[in-house]
């Protein structure tokens, strides 16, 4: 076998991104790279974790039963894509348990919309339509990142989220329409949702830290501000027919851009959630960290009993008793 | 937590219609195969996605190396004879 | 809206049928509720999507039930305590994860054997048993799998599983009365069949089969004729606050 020297590797890596071919696990790729990844891959695993307690905090109080069929299949998701992006980020050499050990002492973030409160049910609605989709705007381009393990994950969550912000928007068309309480509840969620929604996209292009080697590694599509203008241009139209309004006065269409034109985005505000300032940053992480340390006793049952019954093992193991398929192939 | 209390990954493989093969899904943790099987079950195939399911601890997986691409893989590249198109055949010759 | 305490007003439905139809569809709704407050709770992320599972199958399966007596709405966020005819086991609270789990194992074995008893024979229940007797066979088989994970896992387990399988014991009696409207079920029977087979998975589990009774004048075994535990008004409240504050309300 002959040797690879490092500069051979590199240039084949480079050579792979430039070509549009994905990076695969077992490929060598730059440090830095399987670090911009673990870190992304990771923050994009926790926010779905995080993210399913908002929404959770109203699956007791879902005011019909085919919301509450909804929001619980919803949850579900998140957890499940919680799920595919934390053995994406698995394949890079790292552990879940990891991973989740740097969520919880606060060494990893996650999305910092999680850390606003869902006071009404409306902002049940207000997060499909608004945080979702302001995530499916940055999700779709990852379809098409050069890492393959998690352009897969992200295939598999951009189809199944496809109902996530629709039902959200349908939720709230409903609000909207109904007695003037529940217009009412719309409006204030999102009036309280539309401002951190424009934070999802992260800071300005001038003032992102890792945007332009992520974009170069093609681990990113397009750019910050790009993806946030994209996103307000397919928002206005939405409100319109939803017969809310989205609590900007600058925001208006530009004939020469063609785009809306907005107003400022309070980054001291996005700042400080990020520290750790927001309204639920504390108690989002209590939680985690209880339920982690609650179900401990669980996975150590089931590691006991495996370690136990390891050698009684059937060989041929048993298709779950509503699996229509065969047991072997 | 200790180490050997961590669930070990398991590989996942589908079939989603009888007729075609297992393909890979993804990956989960499980304690054990039967529960393997079960969380298989709820995560990849809760919207129809399967008629049956393998599951494969990850480490009885043994992958070719990306530094032996080249041995492995390339010197099948030459040898068109292999495929039907390197033949000509008159016009006209049927079921051939 | 019309009034909450008299749901039973069925259109199409047997009286009857409508009875079990409220009771079985009460068993579903609410415990699909319990599980569906382990949302984000979960011990892993894989258990996660597993409960959410059940509770939607459940939950499904109570929007059926319940339109067979009138509007699914109006019966889940409209009536009072007293008009819920679940059984007192599936309303009894969460607790840790082994107390879930054996209110899974009584629960799931029962709806088992009684769907199957009930898509064998020909009536209102017929079809959808038959669907629902799949979904309850997996439901059926978590809870034993983690039943025999926890009862002979660690020694905390253990003791966590004993715990709970002895606490709910006292409310198992309850499911095998007759349930009005469900004729043709040959309850004794039933019963034997719940016995034998969850004495085989306690067993199997390495935990002591509980003991105690089953059912009592004096305590568990009243939830079909409307008499509930303390906690269930609570559970109420707070399925019911935002429904009925928006009287007439579409969502």
């Amino acid at each position: 076998m002959t040797t690879v020297t490092a500069q051979d590797r590199t240039a084949a890596f480079d050579a792979a991104v430039a070509a549009d071919e994905r990076i695969e696990p077992r490929d060598w790729m730059p440090d830095a790279y399987r670090a911009t990844l673990v870190r992304q891959i990771a923050q994009h695993a926790h926010s779905e974790i995080i993210g399913m307690q908002p929404e959770a905090n109203w699956i007791t109080r879902a005011p019909s039963l085919r919301r509450k069929a909804i929001l619980i299949a919803k949850v579900q998701d998140e957890a499940g894509h919680g799920l595919y992006l934390y053995s994406a980020a698995e394949t890079l050499g790292t552990s879940r348990e990891e991973l989740l050990d740097k969520l919880h002492s606060g060494r990893q973030k996650y999305s910092s919309i999680f850390n606003y409160p869902t006071l009404t049910w409306a902002d049940v609605g207000a997060i499909g339509w608004l945080v979702d989709g302001a995530a499916i705007t940055n999700q779709v381009p990852l379809c098409r990142c050069s890492y393959g393990p998690y352009a897969r994950a992200m295939v598999r969550i951009c189809k199944e989220e496809s109902f996530h912000q629709r039902q959200g928007y349908e939720s709230l068309l409903a609000l909207s329409r109904g007695t003037p309480a529940q217009h009412a509840m719309a409006q204030d969620a999102v009036d309280r949702w539309w401002w951190p929604s424009l934070m999802m996209f992260g800071p300005p292009d001038d003032e992102s830290a890792h945007s332009a080697q992520s974009m170069e590694w093609k681990i990113k599509r397009h750019s910050n501000d790009e993806l946030r203008q994209r996103f307000v241009d397919i928002c206005v139209p939405q409100a319109e027919a939803l017969g809310l309004t989205l609590p900007d006065p600058q925001l208006k269409w530009n004939d020469e851009r063609g785009h809306h034109d907005f107003g400022p985005i309070d980054w001291t505000e996005f700042r400080e959630v990020l520290k750790g300032n927001g309204p639920c940053n504390d108690q989002r992480i209590t939680q985690r960290k209880q339920a982690h340390d609650e179900g401990a006793w669980v996975r150590e049952a089931a590691a006991a009993y495996a370690t136990k019954h390891a050698t009684q093992r059937p060989a041929e193991p048993t298709t779950a008793r509503t699996a229509p398929g065969e047991a072997t192939a | 937590m200790t180490e050997s209390t961590d669930w070990p990954l398991w590989e996942v493989f589908v079939r989603s219609r009888r007729g075609v093969s297992h393909t890979h899904a993804g990956s989960l943790h499980a304690p054990d195969a039967q529960m393997a099987l079960r969380n298989a079950r709820d995560l990849y195939t809760r919207r129809n996605e399967g008629v049956s399911l393998w599951v494969v601890p990850s480490t009885a997986i043994t992958a070719s190396s990306p530094d032996e691409k080249d041995s492995f893989f390339e010197p099948s590249g030459d040898k068109p004879y292999r495929h039907p198109t390197f033949y000509e055949i008159p016009e006209g010759v049927k079921h051939l | 809206m019309t009034a909450p305490t008299s749901p039973t007003s069925p259109t199409t439905t047997a009286p009857a049928t409508a009875a079990a139809a409220l009771a079985l569809g009460d068993d579903a709704l609410v415990l699909s509720h319990h599980l569906g407050e382990w949302a984000g709770h979960a011990p892993v992320l894989e258990e996660e999507v597993a409960l959410a599972n059940i509770a939607l199958d459940l939950l499904g399966q109570a929007r059926i039930l319940l339109s067979l007596v009138g509007d699914e709405d109006e019966l889940a966020y409209l009536r009072e305590e007293r008009a819920f005819r679940n059984l007192q086991l599936v309303e009894q609270p969460n607790g840790d994860f082994a107390h879930t789990i054996a209110r899974q194992l009584y629960f799931s074995t029962y709806q088992a054997f009684l769907y199957e008893e009930l898509a064998r024979t020909d009536g209102p229940f017929t079809a959808l048993a038959a669907k629902a007797v799949k979904e309850v066979a997996y439901h059926r088989d978590h809870a034993e799998q983690w039943t025999l994970r926890l009862g002979d896992g660690t020694e905390e387990s253990h003791h966590r599983m004993q715990r709970a399988v002895d606490q709910l014991w006292r409310f198992t009696g309850e499911m095998f009365q007759p349930v009005d409207g469900a004729h043709d079920i040959d309850w004794p029977s039933l019963q034997e069949s719940w016995h034998s087979s969850v004495t085989e998975v306690i067993r199997g589990a390495t935990l002591t089969l509980p003991e105690g009774p089953r059912a009592d004048a004096w305590a568990a075994g009243a939830g079909r004729q409307g008499l509930h535990t303390e906690s269930f008004g609570r559970m109420l409240a707070e399925m019911q606050h935002l429904h009925r504050s928006h009287p007439g309300a579409t969502w």
